[in-house]
Formats: structure tokens, sequence, C-alpha cells
């Protein structure tokens, strides 16, 4: 029997759906539901985990992100700056500073930081949000420097031109010209890093914690001891979308916003 | 009368390009000097030059008295003195209008904040431009960004302005209110130094008129000379392509 091309694909189209409906069909008929409930989601042990996951999880996993993202990208522009300096050991330690940590699994350096500090300086017992702040930041800002690198690049040049003919020196003209314009052209990417930080901060779990000092992911793996059941991970999960879902259209928002505006005037 | 410029066998080079092959000009003070000559000719270059936003390659350049060729010179407190108008604007795209006008006065001049609003203020009045005072750069046509850029050069009490082709990024009908602004800064006794392809304006409001082609001053002098009677035979072929430019073939 002759088809004709839309005839065809109309009856392919319904075919995928049909295929579908039957895939879900079959499996929620085969399914236990009972058990996956109580594996998965146990109201009971999720309402169990309530108020300390947000109260303490939750609010650990911000202050930490935020610690590491402060000393990040702090530590990012000096060596953003240096990547751009006109002295070569400058440029050499920079570089070599973002390969290196670029090249390592983050959790090596939680590692480093956690139990090499006290190793290598015996008798300095980083407090945990200092020793938190630093692997995090440590790790966070070899990114986020090749990142505002490219931003400060990305300024055109007769921005640069426009303020030192006005007598402003190179110094005044990076802080007051061209560093809050290539803040605005890299806030897209670095909203991303943010995202990135957010979940590595889950790291933290090999730094040793009392329960106060817990974080989500921490915290949902003690959960899950107690509880026989998946729930926990998946509460804790869901924690984690609370914080990056929002940074995300945060992102998107102003990535909309700004990719004009800046640069677009000669 | 003194002199506001002074420069001396200038070059520049650019790796093998030589763009500047002995200049040697004088600007007196409250004089305006348009250069003109085809693009390519390194009047642009010469401009920069002037306030070493290109380094020179040899030659001096004397602004004021101060040499700024010199390697010890205080090169941003001489460029303080120098304002500068581009051709692309070239606005701080981070400030509003007042900001872009008070940046320099407040980090550099160290005004107070109200003192340098009241400057701003002033200068945008000059142009014509008081109403966009909190705009952003973003909102301006071409014509009024140019504006606002000629302020922001005149909020440093300026002794000398250099303008590199200010017209030359804008539409036809907003070149008016930019020559109009800059007629009125001649007539107020500044020092100028255009670089344009206008050549009306060069001739109604330049004193001395600058011919360059191939890193030369081929011909120097008041307009009505270099353009109303120009003696080289470079600076007529220039003209001829400039003031007809559809090429009429005079055996038509």
């Amino acid at each position: 029997m002759a088809m004709s091309r839309r005839q065809r694909a109309r009856v392919i189209r319904g075919a995928q759906y049909a295929i579908l409906v039957l895939v879900v069909v079959v499996v929620a008929l085969n399914t236990n539901w009972q058990r996956i409930r109580a594996a998965f989601f146990d109201l009971d042990v999720a309402r169990g985990m309530f108020p300390e996951v947000i109260t303490i999880a939750l609010k650990n996993t911000v202050v930490y992100t935020a610690l590491g993202f402060a000393f990040g990208l702090g530590l990012a522009l000096v060596l953003a700056l240096m990547r751009l300096s006109s002295v070569g050991p400058y440029r050499w330690l920079s570089r070599g500073y973002i390969e290196f940590f670029r090249g390592l699994p983050a959790l090596l350096v939680f590692v480093a930081v956690g139990s090499g500090v006290p190793l290598a300086f015996p008798g300095t017992i980083l407090n945990r949000y200092v020793a938190l702040m630093l692997a995090l930041g440590i790790v966070s800002a070899a990114y986020m420097a090749e990142v505002i690198r490219a931003g400060i690049q990305a300024v055109p040049r007769g921005q640069v031109e426009a303020a030192r003919s006005l007598g402003m020196s190179p110094a005044k003209t990076m802080i007051w010209i061209v560093i809050p314009q290539a803040f605005r052209i890299v806030l897209p990417p670095l909203t991303n890093d943010l995202v990135l930080l957010t979940k590595d901060s889950s790291l933290a779990l090999f730094l040793g914690s009392s329960i106060n000092q817990q974080e989500l992911t921490q915290f949902g793996r003690q959960a899950l001891n107690q509880a026989r059941s998946l729930t926990p991970v998946l509460v804790a999960g869901l924690c984690y979308l609370i914080i990056t879902i929002p940074l995300s259209i945060l992102s998107n928002r102003l990535e909309r916003r700004y990719g004009r505006g800046v640069g677009a005037q000669g | 009368m003194t002199n506001a410029v002074q420069i001396i066998d200038l070059h520049k080079s650019f790796g093998p390009l030589e763009v500047l092959r002995g200049i040697d000009a004088e600007v007196a003070t409250g004089e305006v000097v348009c250069v003109i000559g085809p693009s390519g000719s390194g009047k642009s270059t010469l401009l920069r030059c002037i306030n070493t936003l290109e380094q020179p390659t040899s030659g001096k350049v004397v602004v004021g008295g101060v040499e700024l060729t010199d390697p010890d010179v205080n090169i941003d407190a001489a460029r303080r003195r120098i304002g500068m108008v581009f051709q692309g604007f070239n606005l701080f795209a981070n400030l509003t209008v007042l900001g872009n006008l008070t940046i320099a006065q407040r980090k550099v001049l160290r005004r107070k904040k109200e003192a340098a609003e009241k400057v701003a203020r002033e200068n945008l009045d000059k142009v014509g431009l008081a109403d966009k005072i909190h705009a952003h750069p973003s909102q301006l046509s071409g014509g009024q960004m140019q504006r606002v850029a000629i302020a922001r050069a005149l909020s440093m009490d300026p002794e000398l302005m250099l303008f590199d082709e200010p017209t030359s990024a804008l539409d036809p009908e907003l070149v008016g209110e930019v020559l109009g602004v800059m007629r009125r800064l001649a007539d107020d006794g500044m020092t100028m130094i255009v670089v344009t392809h206008e050549m009306q304006f060069a001739r109604e409001v330049a004193d001395r008129v600058l011919f360059m082609d191939g890193g030369v001053v081929v011909e120097a002098g008041p307009p009505a000379d270099v353009i109303g009677n120009p003696t080289q035979e470079r600076t007529r072929t220039f003209l001829a392509r400039v003031l007809d430019p559809v090429h009429r073939d005079p055996t038509d």
C-alpha cells in the first residue's frame, strides 16, 4: 500500500507515542510501588529530616559555598591580573597555578588541605571554616581566573584609551573602567562556576565534622544509615536543586540582559 | 605667540611599516589646525602620537612646554591637559553620562563630588545635553554620544583638544550637531587639532590646514590656500576626489 510522505510521517509519529505509552503502562503495572515508595520516598523518613536538613545542612552548604566563592573570586582576580602582567614570572606563576589546580581532582585538594597542612606545618590546626574556604577557593580560583582574564580582554581597547587620554593611570583605568565592565561580561559564566562550586562543597565530607557542621551530602548520608531508605539522599538532592536551579535561571537572565550591552558601542 | 604644541622630526613605525616619516609642526595657542589627507596617510597616528597613545619611534612632542616624549615625563599628568575625542566615542559603558564626565575629575584631579558634578553640568550644558545627565551611553544617538565625549574631555579643563575623525562614525544627519559644538569651542579660543574629512568645516573653522600623505606633511597653510588653491599635485588629486566624489568626467 502506497502512502504519501505526510501519511508515513504521521504513522511513524503515532508509533512513537504508542511505544512510549506501552512502556509506561508495563512499568507501572509490574512495579511494586509500595516497595519503591519505602525505598525512595518514605514520607516519615523525609519528615524526620526536617527541620535540620534546612536549618543545618542547607545553611552550611550555602555558607561553605559562599566562603569558598568569596576567597576564590579574590584569588581568581589576582591570578587573572598576573596572567595579563607585563612581568614574565607573574604570568608563568599564574599559568602554572591554573594548569596545576585545574588538572587535579578537587577531592585531592581537600585531602591535602585537611591532612596535609597539619602534617606540613605541625601545630597548625586549621579552623574548619578556614580549611573549607581555602580548599574550595583554591580549586575554584583556577577556573574563575581564566574566565576573568577573558572578560578583561573582552573590554574594548577604546575604553582603555579613553581613560588613559583623560590622565588616568593604568591602575586607575583597570579599577574604575576595565574591571567593572569585565565583571558584567563574565557574570553568566561566573554564575555557572558558582553552581559547580555549590556541588563541590559536598567534599567537605572529607574534612570531618560534627553534626552542626554537616552540609547536605553529609547530612543525607548520615540519615541514610539510620533510615534504610534512599529518601534522605533524595531530599538532600532536592535541596541542592533549590540552590542551583535559581542560580541557573539567574545566569540565563543575566546573559540575556548583559549579553548585548557591553561592547555594543564602538 | 606662544606655541601650544611643537612637533619635531616625528617618526613612527609599526614593525617594518613606517607610518610617520619625519613630521615637523607647530600649533599656536588658540589656533585651530585641521589635518586632512587620504586614509593611511598617518594623520590619526600623528594625533595619537601627540598624547603618546602611540609611542613615537623617534622625534619630539612638546605640549605646553612639557616634552611628552621624554622617558621620565609624568605622562598621566601631561595627558590631563590634553583632551581627546575619538572616532568611536569610547564613552565608558559601565557609567552614566554624569559618571563619564566625573570619573576622571574625581580620580585624577581629586575634585570633590559636588565640584566635579558642577563642572560636568556646565560642560553638558555647553554641548546641549543637560537633559541627558542621568542617561546611559547606550540610550544616546551617535551624535549625542560624541557630544558627551567632548564634554567629558572638556571637564578636565584641557589646554589642547585633539579630535580624531570625530564625525566619521556618524550618520550624515548627525554630523552637524557635533561640528556645531566644535565650532563654538573654536570660537571660544580653544587650541584644537582636528583630523577630519569635513572639508567645509576645515575651510570655515581652521586657522591652518595640514595636508598629509605617505607619512609626511605635503602642504600646510591657511585653508584658503591649501584647500582653495593647492600648490602640490598630490593635494589637488586628493581634493578633487573628496570634493567631487562622483567623478564626473569633464569631457561629458
